[in-house]
């Protein structure tokens, strides 16, 4: 054997990682979840090209000119048929060759109606001749970084990083309370520090495996851009890992069945998925809250994501969210370290 | 196998004895769980505590190994004392507990591995898998392991560390006969070793197989202590007689004691829900006198049975309960 077998150090982390690598369901919940969320929220979220707005007319003249417009398409039918697909929404307007000139039937508390007006109105003057006053031309602008996915890849990052990091410490050592392992483990002259180290050491490398496909998914699928410095990013990954760490050490720390803990953890967890800004900015709760809301460490790990990735700030900038972490981390650490049950 | 090799080192060059307690005592809220207890185990001696469930056999072995802390008391392994020696004598004594279980996901070898690490010195993972005979078992996960072969690893796990003195607390309760004589079997060849070993048991054939001294505990006190012999002596026969009688004509179940013990040979009766229970001395000659006595009542035996004395009928004599029966 040699000296790096011998080490409990270097056992007890690859103890660690056999039993994660050994669990179906912990590998489907740390790593392909989160992909399939991003999946998920990435196709509903889609920007999707402006809407070509469906209308129709009473001659084919007229549905000659508006199909003319790459904002409209449109058929022609009858007056008749024409208010019933009205009625039921299939079209938004129907132009109505009169001999005085044309009329247009729509309904205009619809704001697409109205815009369909528009169009309609501008296709049917130029093709009868009536040239524009001012020349005018298009320049579009699709920002990446404003989009839905960009603001929800930050949020989905932290909120994986906070259930790998609690459900990873917590339900381990709550399971080898609960089998008397860790009894059997002090029993024996292995130093209790290098037990819960193990599971830092272990969460660490774990977290460049799931940050680095989470992210490169995002980067790949999406194009969520990386604005900010990819090692402070990285730091920052870690900050946030180790401070759920940290809690999920507290929370297991006294917790003599699964039930319990289970119970504990969600306690903890639920209301940060709620009022972190995970799927929507937690700017929006009331003002008497805020305060609150602050101070939870996944909203100032989400934050300082956001900040990074889509902001390019740096992590001097966000000294507020760093401190929150890392407060986060020292706290619960130190009291769990002082109340944990080895039995 | 050389497993032994170094406890027998420290045997020569250190004497007295491997485990000293002094008046111990510990209260669980207002159960007295050890209530005053004085025990010595030499070196190299296998030493058994024997007793019903609740007795407060693991209250002892645990205040033995450092995992609670006795109320009074004092406490030495190994000329040393838990406050101040903790960190050697963790390094010098193997533990098995009750009820462990390893993670099933780990192979043999592995949890091996990562108990050996623990230790500055011992034995090989090789060598421990040897020992516990789980050669076959090496790559195999704990989940499908038997009950016995899981005893066993718990068993290596103690091992590992090449352990002056070795705790077992009910290594065969809930094992089949024969996984039970296997472990029997490997405690045997770790006695040989010379190794000290203090095992705590609520079964009486294995007290009386391993052990060479046994201290009998009830309600967390010593009630009775010497080698299974001695303790066998104590009941004063050989034999023991059981019995119980039904009449035809009345529901009276219980013999005239007076009459019984008036029998020559019979040494003493214990009668417990009806079931009489007699040491005897003279078995060939008692048994025929029991019966004249009970055909003399007019009462009809409805159970009867003979063995050689045990230790159960030690600790039936001292409390008057059966062992099994809590």
């Amino acid at each position: 054997m040699n000296s790096l077998e011998l080490s409990s150090l270097y056992q007890l982390t690859m103890v660690r990682f056999r039993l994660l690598l050994r669990e179906p369901e912990a590998i489907f919940w740390i790593f392909i979840f989160p992909i399939l969320l991003a999946v998920g929220l990435g196709i509903a979220f889609r920007n999707r090209p402006a809407d070509v707005l469906q209308v129709a007319a009473t001659t084919a003249q007229l549905t000659q000119a508006l199909n003319a417009d790459k904002g409209l398409t449109a058929a022609t039918m009858d007056e008749g048929s024409g208010a019933h697909a009205l009625a039921t929404g299939s079209i938004l307007l129907l132009a109505i060759q009169r001999p005085e000139g044309v009329a247009y039937k729509f309904d205009d508390t619809n704001p697409d109606a109205r815009t369909a007006r528009q169009l309609v109105d501008r296709a049917i003057q130029t093709a009868a001749g009536r040239r524009e006053a001012v020349r005018a031309e298009n320049e579009l602008v699709h920002e990446t970084g404003a989009r839905y996915i960009d603001f929800v890849v930050p949020g989905l990052l932290g909120m994986n990083l906070m259930g790998s990091a609690m459900w990873g410490l917590g339900f381990s050592i709550v399971e080898a309370r609960q089998k008397k392992l860790l009894k059997r483990l002090v029993a024996s002259p292995m130093p209790r520090w290098q037990y819960l180290m193990s599971f830092l050491l272990s969460r660490l490398a774990m977290l460049v495996v799931e940050v680095v496909v989470f992210l490169g998914f995002a980067r790949v699928a999406f194009g969520v851009p990386f604005r900010g410095s990819l090692l402070q990013l990285g730091l920052l990954c870690v900050m946030t890992s180790m401070a759920f760490s940290a809690l999920g050490l507290l929370v297991s720390s006294r917790a003599k069945t699964m039930e319990a803990a289970s119970g504990l953890m969600n306690l903890v967890m639920l209301p940060m998925w709620i009022l972190s800004g995970v799927f929507f900015s937690a700017t929006r709760f009331p003002a008497a809250i805020q305060p609150l809301v602050l101070a939870l460490p996944l909203t100032a790990a989400i934050d300082a994501l956001r900040g990074n990735m889509l902001q390019g700030m740096n992590i001097g900038q966000m000294i507020t969210q760093v401190g929150i972490l890392l407060a986060w981390f020292v706290v619960p650490f130190a009291v769990s370290l002082r109340i944990f049950r080895w039995r | 196998m050389d497993y032994g090799l170094s406890s027998q080192t420290a045997k020569a060059l250190a004497s007295g004895p491997s485990l000293m307690l002094r008046g111990v005592r510990k209260v669980y809220g207002d159960v007295k769980a050890v209530d005053g207890l004085d025990l010595e185990v030499a070196r190299g001696e296998c030493f058994g505590l024997l007793g019903p469930n609740g007795a407060g056999k693991t209250t002892t072995i645990e205040i033995c190994e450092g995992l609670t802390a006795p109320d009074a008391g004092t406490v030495e392994l190994l000329g040393l004392n838990w406050r101040a020696g903790a960190g050697e004598l963790r390094q010098r004594i193997g533990v098995q507990l009750q009820e462990t279980q390893f993670p099933d996901k780990l192979t043999v070898e592995e949890t091996l591995r990562l108990f050996r690490s623990f230790f500055k010195r011992g034995i090989s993972v090789d060598e421990s898998i040897e020992t516990a005979q789980l050669e076959e078992k090496r790559a195999s996960r704990v989940a499908g392991l038997s009950g016995g072969q899981k005893q066993r690893l718990a068993m290596a796990c103690a091992l590992v560390g090449d352990p002056e003195l070795l705790f077992l607390d009910e290594p065969t309760t809930g094992l089949d006969p024969q996984a039970r004589r296997h472990l029997w079997d490997l405690v045997d060849r770790l006695k040989q070793a010379g190794r000290t070993i203090i095992l705590t048991t609520h079964y009486m054939e294995e007290a009386e197989r391993l052990c060479d001294r046994v201290a009998i505990m009830d309600h967390g006190r010593v009630i009775a202590l010497g080698t299974p012999q001695q303790l066998i002596a104590t009941v004063g026969g050989e034999d023991i007689v059981e019995l119980a009688v039904g009449s035809a004509d009345t529901s009276r179940t219980v013999v005239d004691a007076a009459l019984l013990r008036a029998i020559p040979g019979v040494q003493s009766l214990v009668v417990d829900e009806g079931l009489h229970r007699l040491s005897v001395s003279e078995l060939h000659t008692a048994v025929p006198r029991i019966f004249a006595v009970l055909r003399e009542q007019g009462l009809h035996l409805s159970e009867f049975r003979t063995h050689s004395a045990s230790l159960e009928d030690v600790f039936v004599r001292l409390t008057g309960r059966n062992l099994r029966d809590e």
